[in-house]
Parts: C-alpha cells; sequence; structure tokens
C-alpha cells in the first residue's frame, strides 16, 4: 500500500532523512517513534506529498507520489492525515469542516455530505456537536472531528503525526479509542507517529524506530517491546516508559 | 484681530452647492480609488504568498516601488508626466479626450498607491495563518486554489479587517491630495470659498466636519463589519 524506498531528503544543507526504506501493508498498522527532531513528521509528510523529497521513490496504491506527473491533489484525497494541533479550520462549524473537502474534492451534494457527515461524528462519539466551532470544543473533541473529517473522504490508508501530543492526559484516550477501532474494526492501513507505547502494543503490527533521519530499528511489534536490538531504541523506551 | 464671523456663508448660494459637490468628488474618487486598491491589493498581496519565486518578487517590487514614493509626487507622475512618457497618440487622449482626467489620474493613482498598502495587509493576514492550516486543506485533497479560496482568504480577510479599516480611511484623507492637480474636492473647494469670500475660518471647517463626519460614518459600518467577522474564539484556541 504504502511503499518507500531509498528515500532521502535535505533541508538546504541539513540531511533530515536519511536512505529511508520501509512499506505498510494493506491493513496494516505501523507506530512510528523516536526522539524529537529525527524526522518522523517529515517522512510522515513525504508520503502524502506535503513535503518534497530529493532522491528515492514512496508509491501509495502504486502512485508514485514524487512523480511529476502525479496528480497530488487526487492522491491525497485518498489518504487521510490527523495533525498534532488538529488543524479545524477557525472560520468553520464542525460540520462545515467534515463538509468540505466532500463539497469541493469529491463533488457530494450537501445532502449527501451532510448525512456522512452526521454519521461520523456519532462514530467519533461526538453525536449532535456538528454546529460547535472548534475553538468551543476541547482538545480531544476537535482531535476526534479533525479524524472525522479524513474518514470523510473515505480513504485507503490513514496518516497520523503525534495525534495525542497537544492533548491533555484526560483526553488522550478518547482519542487513541477511536484510532484503535478503526484499526480492528474497519481493518484501515495506519501509518501512526506517536509516543503512546501503550497504543503501540496493542494495535501496532510493526514499530518503526527512528533516530538522527535514520531508521534504527522496523520489527514486529512483539519484538520490538521483547528486545529491541540497538542502544539509541533501548535508551529511547526506558526514557519513554518512565513516565 | 477684527475677522468677520460668518458661518452663513456656508449655507448660501453658491458655497453650499460647492461644499457638496466637493464631497461629492471626495467620495467619488475615494471609492472608485478603494475598489481598484482592494481588488488590485489582493491580487498583490495574494501573489506575495504564493510558491512561484517570479511572481512573489514582481509583488515585492510592485509594493516598495508605490508605497515609498511620495503619495504627492505620484499624483504629480500620473497626471503631468505619464502623459508625455506613453506615446504621442495616447498621450493627446489622456490630456484631451479622456474623461475627467483630473479626478481618473487621481482615482488611478490613489488606487495603485493604496493597493500597495491594501497588498502588505493581506499578505501579512495570510502569512499569519499557521502553516499547518494550509497542510490541513492540501491534504484532504484540495488544489492551491481552493486553499486560498476556502481557507487563506476567508481567515486572513478576517484577521485584517482593523487595519484594513484604517486603510479605507486613509484613502479619504489621501484624496484630498487630488486638489494639487485639480480635482475640484472638499477642500478644493473650500479653499475656492476662502478665495471668493475671505472666510477661510468658516470654510476649512466645514472641510473639516465633513471629513470628521465620513470617519465616524465609516467607522461605524466597519465595527459592524468586524464584529460579524469575527471568529468565534480566534485566537484563544489551543496551538502549540
Ligand atoms: N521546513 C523546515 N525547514 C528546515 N528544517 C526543518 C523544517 N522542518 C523540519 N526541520 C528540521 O528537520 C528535523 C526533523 O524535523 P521533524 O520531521 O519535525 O522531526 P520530528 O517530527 O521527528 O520531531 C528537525 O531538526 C527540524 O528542525
Ligand atoms: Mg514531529
Amino acid at each position: 500500500m504504502i511503499d518507500i524506498q531509498n528515500v532521502n531528503k535535505w533541508f538546504d544543507d541539513f540531511h533530515v532523512l536519511k536512505n529511508i526504506s520501509m512499506s505498510v501493508a494493506k491493513g496494516e498498522v505501523i507506530v512510528v517513534c523516536g526522539p524529537s527532531g529525527s524526522g518522523k513528521s517529515t517522512l510522515i509528510k513525504c508520503v502524502n506529498g506535503l513535503e518534497p523529497f530529493q532522491k528515492g521513490t514512496i508509491t501509495v496504491n502504486d502512485v508514485s507520489v514524487g512523480a511529476k506527473d502525479t496528480n497530488l491533489p487526487e492522491l491525497r484525497s485518498h489518504i487521510g492525515m490527523v495533525f498534532q494541533n488538529f488543524e479545524l479550520f477557525p472560520h468553520m462549524t464542525a460540520m462545515q469542516n467534515i463538509c468540505l473537502s466532500q463539497l469541493k474534492v469529491l463533488g457530494r451534494s450537501q445532502s449527501e455530505a451532510q448525512d456522512r457527515t452526521n454519521t461520523l461524528l456519532d462514530r467519533v462519539g461526538l453525536e449532535g456537536l456538528g454546529f460547535k466551532y472548534s475553538s468551543e470544543l476541547s482538545g480531544g473533541q476537535q482531535q476526534r472531528v479533525a479524524i472525522a473529517r479524513a474518514l470523510a473522504m473515505d480513504p485507503f490508508a490513514m496518516l497520523f503525526d503525534e495525534p495525542t501530543s497537544a492533548l491533555d492526559p484526560e483526553m488522550i484516550n478518547e482519542v487513541l479509542e477511536v484510532m484503535q477501532e478503526l484499526a480492528r474494526d474497519d481493518g484501515m492501513t495506519m501509518m501512526v507517529v506517536t509516543h503512546e507505547m501503550g497504543f503501540a502494543r496493542r494495535v501496532a503490527d510493526r514499530v518503526i524506530f527512528m533516530d538522527e533521519g535514520e531508521i534504527v530499528e522496523d520489527a514486529n511489534t512483539d519484538d520490538f517491546f521483547g528486545t529491541p536490538r540497538s542502544d539509541r531504541a533501548q535508551l529511547f523506551l526506558s526514557k519513554i516508559l518512565q513516565h | 484681530m477684527n475677522y468677520n464671523w460668518n458661518w452663513a456663508i456656508l449655507i448660501e448660494v453658491p458655497y453650499f452647492d460647492w461644499l457638496v459637490s466637493g464631497l461629492g468628488w471626495t467620495l467619488l474618487v475615494s471609492a472608485l480609488g478603494w475598489i481598484i486598491a482592494f481588488s488590485l491589493g489582493s491580487l498583490i498581496g495574494v501573489i506575495r504568498t504564493l510558491p512561484s519565486k517570479p511572481l512573489r518578487l514582481f509583488g515585492m517590487a510592485y509594493v516598495e516601488l508605490f508605497r515609498n514614493v511620495p503619495l504627492l509626487v505620484q499624483m504629480f507622475i500620473w497626471f503631468y508626466v505619464l502623459p508625455e512618457l506613453v506615446g504621442e497618440d495616447l498621450g493627446r487622449w489622456m490630456k484631451r479626450d479622456m474623461p475627467f482626467p483630473e479626478a481618473t489620474s487621481a482615482i488611478l493613482c490613489l488606487g495603485t498607491y493604496t493597493a500597495s498598502r491594501v497588498a502588505e495587509q493581506v499578505r501579512a493576514g495570510i502569512e499569519s495563518i499557521p502553516r499547518g492550516q494550509s497542510m490541513a486543506g492540501y491534504a484532504m485533497g484540495l488544489t492551491t486554489k481552493q486553499v486560498y479560496r476556502y481557507l487563506l482568504i476567508p481567515v486572513g480577510y478576517r484577521i485584517i479587517v482593523p487595519p484594513m479599516t484604517s486603510e479605507f480611511l486613509t484613502i479619504f484623507k489621501n484624496s484630498s491630495l487630488a486638489l494639487t492637480i485639480g480635482v475640484a474636492e472638499v477642500l478644493y473647494q473650500a479653499r475656492q470659498i476662502e478665495n471668493y469670500t475671505f472666510q477661510g475660518f468658516e470654510a476649512f471647517t466645514a472641510a473639516t466636519l465633513i471629513y470628521l463626519v465620513i470617519t465616524m460614518i465609516v467607522v461605524f459600518i466597519t465595527d459592524r463589519v468586524e464584529a460579524k467577522a469575527r471568529i468565534p474564539g480566534y485566537g484563544v484556541q489551543g496551538k502549540t
């Protein structure tokens, strides 16, 4: 589904992604973790072409992301993305946020889009809150609207970039639960950047550990938590699991 | 000092009509100038935020040029110099056949100058929107045009309503410079009344009051626009 081969990326002189190769099969859930600044966000943004990369190839559903003739808006419309800071549009209600791309990208009718939106709001536990602006919702609610907004496009894969890092601790679970259901009940293909190791243990098929722009570990979840092979991963885990 | 106060002069024939006609020209020059300023300024402001480097450079050159040359100089250039530069035929047309050459020059001058200031506001408004917002738009499959149309422009313009209000007021005040090329706007008429009647105090007081009333009406209207445009809770949001 998502196939990344020898990807290298530089910000000017700074080599932010070094020879990254990995893949996510259909229905798989991959957790990507690693210290801050290791290139996780950059990598996940390369997958849907939000960040360009200079070397290597990324294909999503056999479409090459980096190719000049790729219709990126079309490709992106099939890949859902959820951001650390939710990124709801502040001048729109939750309903309008979720309807926007259904109307403007998919060309659904207003009533179709609204029906779908209501179904999704129910599903993420926000029944009847469609009229609220993002400033009237808690962080956890905002992030669930953002997930519903991504799902409204019926994506074949979902990308999550630290979806719970900006949340107060008591709201983290309500978001993780929605993600877990998505993985278990829908068999959604997911690439999740997160430090929630409990989530990784429960839901992920594989865990990838990045440091300084490299993939240091790429292991089955059980193996990763059993015997991580690198010192760096071990150090990282011991730091993370302390709190 | 024995100055003969005569406020009645202001409602006498023909001086009252002069002031009214002056007000008309002030409103006309400012309003048409603002239409140019708003549309051209929006275009240039948006251009300055686009990914394309040549376009951005063009936008920057425009802003620097128009913003940094004194408005009075620009007024003279539009009216006296430009017709000499554009070739004989067009130049003659501008001087002789163009309808209301003074007012037209003043409108173009005010419009293009204020456009450079509007452009800066528009650019600042768009640039103040966190990059994640447009990323979220692109990520759901919107094109650049759609990201601007549905996200950056609606949010950016709401943010800049207050500074745009002040640009709108400035164009009224700046329109008084049009008198230097002979547009019979409020200040021009006040001076004319002084020349004819020597009641300069009354005439200029009337002009001042007219500007004041315009300003107050504009502020009244824009306050309502501002209240309507406000995004609920914007700026209070938990952005990390
Ligand atoms: N637009 C950018 N320009 C220059 N450097 C960047 C940019 N975005 C990220 N970086 C740098 O790239 C590195 C990786 O960033 P990021 O992918 O956000 O890491 P992570 O998500 O793992 O914390 C960091 O050192 C960051 O400062
Ligand atoms: Mg990050």
